[in-house]
């Protein structure tokens, strides 16, 4: 394309390039939206799209029909997803041996494939459209909606369904305050975990004087379960730079740095790809569409180090320096980057702020609470039937993301608990199914919405076991600056250990919740602040499994390895041997009768004589 | 052997927002071209960017990505994450180890198989999630990663691999 090489000289070439994008789109309205997410091509949605289009073209209608190789579907789970439009069918787990029939019926007939479509796992209905699936009807899908019909590799894709319009209009038709101001209206605020209000954020750094100011892209998707950042960088890398853009003109930086896990190498290639061609169009680099404006994007790596996504950790690592956090004041508006006024805004938060500018404040607002507007991405994880990528408007019940969303618990269990928050959130039992998801009443909740994990526990599940995970994880990265996190991340993971090994004791318990309150209340940063969210909630909901393990020297979830055991029912065992043959530690022997037991001492709890039973005769107690 | 001096092509890109080096990075292409950092070159880095030595040590054992002993030959990463810690990766650790006789962290003596974890993945849903050079399994239980090590293991004896490509 002419313009490609000459790039955009103004919004309205601009215009005209999405005007002829758009023409040439409606021309071609049959396409198949594979997808190419993680989690999909884990499933082999790689081969599914290869053989899509070597069938396409054995029956010679591979200029008909479009293959989008997109970002994530939502529907991690059933993969490989295919959704083929313009009807929006919805297939999953389709194998290359399906390929030939969904080409045959669907693509070029209109008909269905029964066996491929979406079985509701607790109604046992299954769903052809889409949008019929209660996955999909009862998310609000703002950002993650156009990943059904963009190539995340396609920047001609993105500007087709509007993109980077939003930028054209804040840099000319909106000063800086303007773009500040409509931010303030909206109500946006931080979707990396604390929640703070965007619009204040940027007004104190539109007004610091400087000479450089730089705004940054937090990447660093710490949080351990989940991966709502990964999957809007890969799906839609375009909406994330928008907003980057239009933040930077916002406060008045010239230089935007996106700071990256290095465990997203997929993310990183694709945003490479989408700084490189925005270049190239002139949406970034010097002076923008003709506007005067100058803008620079780099990515920054990170190495593997959860208190990094902390702010000023987060400038020291850029700087390349140890990721520590610092005191503050001075915020990060005094003294950034290189001592420079600088405003540090997470994936998501940036994502929406197009859409913002683009429909307006107001527009925005209609969606959400009063106190927390618009949508919240979640990772719903864990032991619920329908993983994956959700976005629902915030103030959503719980119970609506779980059963309806989620489809109820995995393998008819029941449930037992929800950690949002990650390592500095918390768990909440039942009796919070029916609140609201918003900042205020998570954290009153004694958890807190973090970035968007969101991992749903089962009976299953034993809480002391998730409190010692979380501690562990919290020993690992705590920085060690403060004793107080150091030492007494430390402590706390010693006493839940000693816990579920069944050798805890009631004062133990009682100095578990003093010693979190005093690393709550003298830690300097964050990480420590909250370090002992998830033992506290545990305690404060689940106190009786606590003493089940110290009083009774029980784990009722069946979880901690020092107090279970396996044993072999003799009146459900058929001899058959398996238990015998598959047990990796030699632990099951016959006995005289010819009769499989378990040797206690030689077992090592792994479960596999549980896993290979076929007649139930394997008991965990 | 490896010549290890020379090559510190890595110190010409410059730092995000300033014209100074970043060590980080100079690190991770390091890593990338070795599989781990090398003493004869973090000195050479020392001396080049004026940093003393034990600044660099700092990072490279402040971030968990850097290593500073080599690699097996084939590496085995399991996801560690809240998701796979929910449904039950410590079991399939556990089994890892015992079958290799080695623990998370560390190499087996003939150099072959790296063991380690990773806090996430970022494909929470497919939990628990082991990744053995470089690709993906998913839905992970003790007897599956038998199977597949095992798997692996002939495979790999047959075929002299080289591959070293970095797991997520
Ligand atoms: C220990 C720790 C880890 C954090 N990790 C992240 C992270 O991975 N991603 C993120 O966006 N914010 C993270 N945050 C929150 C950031 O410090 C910061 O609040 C956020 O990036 C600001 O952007 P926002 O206002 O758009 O949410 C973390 C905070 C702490 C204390
Ligand atoms: S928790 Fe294992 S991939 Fe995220």
């Amino acid at each position: 394309m002419r313009n490609l090489q000459a790039g955009l000289k103004s919004p309205a070439d601009l215009e005209l390039m999405r005007k002829r994008l758009k023409e040439a789109r409606g021309r071609r309205e049959n396409y198949l939206a594979v997808c190419g997410d993680t989690g999909c091509t884990v499933w082999g949605s790689n081969t599914i799209k290869d053989s899509l289009q070597d069938c396409l073209k054995r029956k010679g209608f591979l200029e008909k029909v479009d293959i989008k190789f997109t970002g994530c579907l939502g529907l991690c789970e059933s993969g490989p997803v295919i959704i083929v439009f313009p009807q929006e069918i919805f297939y999953q787990k389709v194998k290359e041996a399906d390929i030939e029939e969904i080409i045959d019926k669907t693509v070029l007939k209109g008909e269905v494939v029964e066996r491929l479509l979406y079985e509701d796992p607790t109604s046992g209905q299954k769903y052809i459209y889409a949008s019929d699936i209660p996955f999909y009807k009862n998310q609000v899908r703002v950002l993650l909606g156009n990943n059904w019909i963009n190539d995340p590799n396609s920047i001609e894709d993105y500007i087709a369904i509007d993109g980077y319009k939003a930028l054209g209009r804040a840099l000319t038709e909106m000063s800086p305050a303007e773009v500040v101001e409509e931010i303030k209206i909206s109500h946006l605020r931080g979707r990396g975990g604390a929640g703070f209000p965007t619009g204040r954020k940027w007004e104190e750094c539109y007004k610091a004087s400087s000479d450089h100011k730089y705004i940054i892209c937090n990447a660093d998707e710490g949080d351990p379960g989940a991966f709502m950042d990964r999957s809007l960088l890969e799906g839609n890398p375009h909406a994330v730079l928008e907003g980057l853009i239009i933040g930077g003109y916002a406060v008045g930086a010239s230089e935007g740095i996106i700071y990256i896990r290095a465990e997203y190498p997929t993310a990183v290639d694709k945003l490479s790809l989408a700084i490189n061609n925005a270049e190239k169009l002139g949406l970034l680099g010097e002076n923008i569409m003709g506007s005067g404006f100058n803008f620079y994007v780099s990515i920054s790596i990170g190495a593997g180090a959860f208190v990094c996504g902390e702010t000023s950790a987060l400038v020291s690592s850029i700087e390349g320096k140890v990721g520590e956090p610092r005191q503050k004041p001075p915020h990060l508006v005094e003294r950034g980057l290189w001592n420079k006024p600088t405003v540090v805004n997470n994936v998501e938060t940036l994502a929406n702020v197009p859409y913002i500018i683009l429909n307006g404040a107001g527009e925005f607002c209609r969606t959400g609470t009063k106190e927390s507007r618009g949508t919240k991405i979640f990772s719903l994880v864990g032991k619920v039937n329908n993983t994956g990528l959700v976005e629902v408007p915030l103030g959503i019940t719980l119970r609506e993301i779980i059963f309806e969303i989620g489809g109820g618990i995995k393998d008819g269990g029941k449930f037992k608990a929800v950690q949002t928050g990650g390592p500095s959130g918390g768990c909440l039992p039942e009796m919070f199914l029916d609140s609201p998801v918003d900042f205020e009443e998570l954290k009153a909740a004694g958890s807190m919405m973090g970035s968007g994990g969101m991992i749903v526990m089962d009976e299953e599940t034993c809480m002391i076991d998730v409190a010692r995970y979380f501690l562990r994880f919290l020993k690992d990265e705590s920085c060690g600056k403060c004793f107080s996190c150091r030492e007494g991340i430390s402590r706390m993971l010693e006493i839940a250990d000693s816990i579920a090994r069944g050798t805890g004791s009631l004062e133990e318990l009682e100095l578990l919740k003093e010693l979190g309150s005093a690393v709550k209340d003298s830690s300097m940063c964050g990480l420590g602040q909250s370090s002992a969210n998830p033992v506290l909630s545990t305690i404060r909901y689940f106190e009786d499994e606590y003493k089940d393990h110290i009083l009774e020297n029980k784990c009722p979830a069946g979880v901690c390895r020092e107090l279970i055991s396996f044993d072999i029912d003799s009146v459900f065992c058929n001899t058959c041997g398996a238990c015998i043959k598959n047990c990796p530690a030699s632990a099951v022997c016959e006995d005289k009768e010819g009769q499989p037991v378990i040797i206690q001492e030689a077992c090592s709890k792994c479960g596999t004589c549980l896993e290979t039973c076929k007649h139930g005769a394997v008991l965990k107690r | 052997m490896q010549d290890l001096k020379g090559d510190l092509s890595v110190l010409d890109k410059p730092v995000a927002g300033n014209n100074g080096v970043s060590l980080i990075s100079a690190m991770h292409d390091i890593q990338e071209k070795y599989s781990y950092l090398p003493e004869e070159v973090l000195r050479e880095l020392a001396a080049e960017t004026d940093t003393p030595l034990i600044e660099i040590y700092r990072i490279a054992t402040f971030y968990k990505h850097f290593s500073l002993t080599p690699k097996g030959k084939h590496r085995i990463v399991s996801c560690t994450g809240t998701a796979c810690h929910v449904r039950g990766i410590e079991v399939v650790n556990t089994e890892v180890s015992r079958l290799l006789g080695v623990e998370p962290g560390s190499t087996t003596a003939d150099g072959k198989y790296s063991l380690e974890t990773v806090n996430c993945l970022g494909a929470c849903a497919l939990a628990p999630l082991v990744v053995i050079d470089g690709e993906y399994y998913g839905n992970m239980t003790a007897s599956r990663i038998r199977k597949i090590i095992r798997k692996h293991d002939k495979k790999t004896e047959k075929t002299a691999c080289s591959c070293s490509s970095s797991a997520k």
